[in-house]
């Protein structure tokens, strides 16, 4: 029991590990290789870097407790991409031209209701058909992106309100809004998941189905809630993101469920549910912008961070099996 | 101790399902404060009786009472609130949660927004295992524990509500003798505090030591209840199995060859210790025994699927390691699964590739799969096990249960084995194709194989095995052959009571 229990410890905390070696192997490198002086654990890297991955973060914070409830979701970029849409293109709405900067107020509304309506209507479909999330969410995705291109074609969607812009350039205690907001998901979402008990059911049904049927836990509301939360934060993290940029592209947002589930799964979540954790999701988080951002600032092509971003997640994940196959008992074929 | 109210009766329950009646009109009263032990053989009712009580079937007839008042239960969750508590055989626990979680799975204690109230939720559940008498606490994960006290963690469940009556399949199956004292404890306990308790059970030992009364179901109809204490194994025996079954034995009708498999001492982890047999061609050994006694275990290790810890197989005469499934074939060893739709077959494909999947290496021309080798390698084995079959494109999981066995054991036949392992031959086979199998397999022993069937059905070991081994938790009690072997024998041995 205490080696299992040192061997679960080593795998969750395995990402912090690794993102320990990155911070020194860059800092070590950029010694040699860095095209800047700025050391690459400067204050201001570091804060950047953490804003950088607020988008993708966000969105992966709700993917850790959809996978946990045993799902997937895979139209969070269309819906990160329709809710900036109805971010900006609702701030020019002649019906709110009445109420001045008080409609930054109602777009921002506007844009996460939007959120909460796909995500819960993948939830509802997920819940009545009893279709195969993965499924439900790949049609979806294409669907949601689909109303993407029909709001203005190929055309970008742009307006740039300067208050907008302003909020979200602004920090608070030198940290910026869109930090603030990834931590405060953060926050939330891991108290959801562990004090509350939506939470702890989403993770009895994700690891064993029959056993939460048996004691009388409706799985379809919680799945239907968990779709929600996510749809909810993919506008979320549409609405930190645009309020800057000020511009949709119609491709925005694609591969975005890629790069969520690539952060989701290194920082430990099982595919298959029931075991995961907010903080292990946030690691991965890290470890991969640190790795783009480290990739840049010793010099070495962008295109490269893929590559290795994929030969490293498959690393982890066969440390992560060979930590978890129980016993010499295991039936081998 | 009052023994004067049902704490659960049962009036006129019927359940039937196509083709079979599972449930005929049983009729069955637990006494406040009784332990009734419910017994009977693999398929009398006693399973199907339980998903009743447990809310999981609708009985098709029949009242279930609850203290005296009628109740109907549409879901488990259901039943345990209407006081009928279940503590299930086969472990239905989420692993990665904690102890406390489970035992409260479902009914999580909740503050405002929805909170967990954990203090509460470790505090009630500690409490409860106090009672248990249980070596680990409420914060502990239940993917860490033993399986053992994973059991353990199912009966806490069943102490968090008020219960009527606690109904234990048998709840022993996987606990050493030290938890099995604390678990009569348990319900020694709960006895005093009134709650009717049933307990079902194969263990004749048990069932003297701990129950009132017992109650023996047979082919799905009751059949009596008597007080424990004024019956005998044997009585129970004879109720439990007395009725007509043709058993006119096959008799070794040809000569037996060499020894094609002989095992020595074989021992695997703690599925099965020290077990030793030997098959000769054209001869069919029977393993018989409960489940979990270690037949299948034994069955997966001739094949590679399983690894010994200690002992030799062999082959032939000659000791052969079977370290995989792929070296068992090569030495000749082939083994029918014990479940034909998740083990044996590929469901959603036809019968001709089904049948040659273990050999479609070999049916190349060229460098690729040859249609007319295939199609002729199936046409021989339809012809030879008389598949009925509208044709080989026939997809397999239409079929019925009885042609999708030939399906399987034409597919081993066809690899050329020496030994043939058939694990439960005719589990889910409907009567009629039940003695066509049957027939099969004495075929195919006349014919020269040596054949070990695995079955947990009484009726079919006797008809089709020359020698009968009994096994009880892992040991082999006693290999019968057919001049000693009767129905009291096997059913005394497989329930560990070694011989005179």
């Amino acid at each position: 029991m205490n080696s299992e229990f040192i061997k679960r410890n080593l795998s969750t905390s395995a990402i912090w590990l690794f993102i320990a070696v990155e911070l020194i192997f860059f800092s070590v490198a950029g010694q040699y290789l860095s095209l800047t002086d700025v050391a690459f654990m400067d204050g201001g890297n570091m804060l950047l870097l953490l804003k950088q991955s607020a988008p993708i973060g966000i969105i992966a914070v709700g993917m850790t407790i959809v996978m946990v409830n045993g799902n997937i979701d895979l139209s969070v970029g269309a819906i990160f991409a329709m809710a900036g849409i109805i971010l900006l293109d609702s701030l020019s709405w002649s019906i709110f031209s009445g109420i001045g900067d008080w409609v930054i107020v109602v777009s921002v509304l506007l844009a996460l209701t939007t959120g909460v309506l796909l995500g819960a209507l993948n939830g509802l479909i997920v819940w009545k058909t009893g279709v195969d999330a993965f499924i439900v969410t790949l049609g979806s995705m294409l669907g949601y992106r689909g109303l993407v291109f029909m709001f203005n074609g190929e055309n970008p969607t742009s307006n740039l309100n300067w208050t907008l812009v302003d909020l979200a350039e602004a920090r608070f205690l030198g940290v910026h809004t869109a930090t603030w907001v990834f931590g405060l998901t953060v926050l939330i979402v891991w108290l959801i998941t562990r004090y509350t008990v939506h939470g702890r059911n989403a993770y009895a049904i994700g690891d064993n189905r029959n056993a939460a049927v048996n004691a009388g836990i409706r799985v379809g509301p919680h799945m239907l809630i968990n779709f929600a939360l996510i749809g909810f934060l993919a506008a979320l993290s549409a609405v930190v993101f645009y309020a800057g940029s000020g511009s949709v592209n119609p491709n925005d947002g694609m591969l975005y469920e890629l790069w969520v589930i690539t952060a989701v799964v290194l920082g430990g979540t099982k595919l298959a549910g029931g075991s995961g954790s907010i903080i292990g999701t946030l690691g991965g988080v890290i470890a991969i912008q640190l790795l783009r951002t480290g990739l840049g600032y010793i010099g070495a092509d962008t295109s490269t961070v893929n590559l290795v971003l994929g030969l490293i997640l498959i690393v982890v994940l066969f440390i992560d099996r060979q930590l978890n196959v129980k016993g010499a008992q295991e039936l081998k074929v | 101790m009052t023994q004067s109210t049902p704490a659960l009766r049962l009036e006129g329950i019927v359940k039937e399902f196509p083709g079979v009646k599972a449930l005929d009109n049983v009729s069955l009263s637990v006494m406040a404060g009784e332990v009734h032990a419910l017994m009977g053989e693999n398929g009398a009712g006693k399973s199907t009786l339980m998903k009743v009580l447990g809310g999981i079937y609708q009985p098709d007839a029949g009242t279930i009472y609850v203290a005296e008042t009628p109740v109907v239960m549409s879901n488990p969750l259901d039943a345990k609130n209407k006081g009928i508590v279940f503590i299930h055989q086969e472990l239905s626990l989420a692993e990665e949660l904690s102890v406390a979680e489970n035992v409260y799975l479902g009914e999580l204690p909740r503050k405002s927004v929805g909170r967990v109230d954990w203090k509460t939720l470790y505090e009630k559940t500690d409490e409860i295992l106090r009672r248990l008498k249980v070596s680990f606490n409420a914060r502990t994960r239940v993917g860490d524990l033993s399986i053992a006290n994973q059991q353990m963690v199912e009966i806490a469940r069943a102490l968090t509500v008020d219960a009527k009556a606690v109904i234990f399949d048998e709840p022993t199956a996987s606990l050493t003798d030290a938890e099995k004292l604390v678990l009569f404890e348990v319900i020694d306990d709960l006895k005093s505090q009134g709650v009717g308790i049933v307990y079902i059970s194969h263990r004749m030992e048990e069932i003297f030591k701990i129950t009132d009364r017992v109650s023996v179901l047979r082919d799905g109809q009751y059949q009596d209840s008597v007080l424990t204490a004024d019956t005998s194994e044997e009585a129970i025996t004879r109720m439990m199995i007395g009725r007509n079954l043709d058993l006119s034995r096959a008799p070794v009708s040809h000569e037996l060859g060499e020894v094609a498999i002989e095992v020595k001492d074989l021992s695997c982890g703690a599925s099965f210790q020290n077990v030793s047999f030997k098959v000769r061609c054209g001869e069919v050994l029977g393993f018989y025994g409960l489940v979990g006694a270690g037949r299948t275990e034994i069955a997966e290790t001739l094949f590679g699927l399983r690894q010994p810890n200690s002992g030799t197989i062999l082959l032939d005469g000659k000791e052969t390691v079977i370290s995989s499934p792929a070296i068992a074939i090569r030495e000749g060893i082939s083994l029918v699964p014990e479940d034909r739709k998740t083990q044996g077959l590929v469901l959603g494909m036809n019968c001709r590739d089904n049948m040659t999947l273990p050999q479609i290496d070999d049916m190349k021309a060229g460098p690729f799969v040859s249609d007319g080798a295939e199609v002729a390698l199936f046409d021989l084995y339809r012809d030879r096990l008389d598949i009925r079959t509208p044709g080989w494109r026939q997809t397999v999981g239409n079929l019925s249960g009885g042609n999708q066995q030939k399906i399987v054991i034409g597919k081993w036949l066809s690899m050329h084995p020496k030994v043939l392992i058939v694990d439960e031959p005719t589990r889910g086979i409907d009567v009629g194709s039940k003695s066509e199998i049957h027939k099969l397999i004495r075929e195919l022993a006349a014919s020269g194989y040596a054949v070990i069937v695995v079955s947990s059905e009484m009726p079919e070991v006797l008809h089709v095995a020359d020698r009968i081994v009994a096994m009880y938790s892992g040991e082999i009690i006693k290999t019968f052959t057919s001049d000693d072997v009767t129905e009291d024998n096997l059913i005394q041995a497989i329930s560990g009571i070694k011989p005179k």
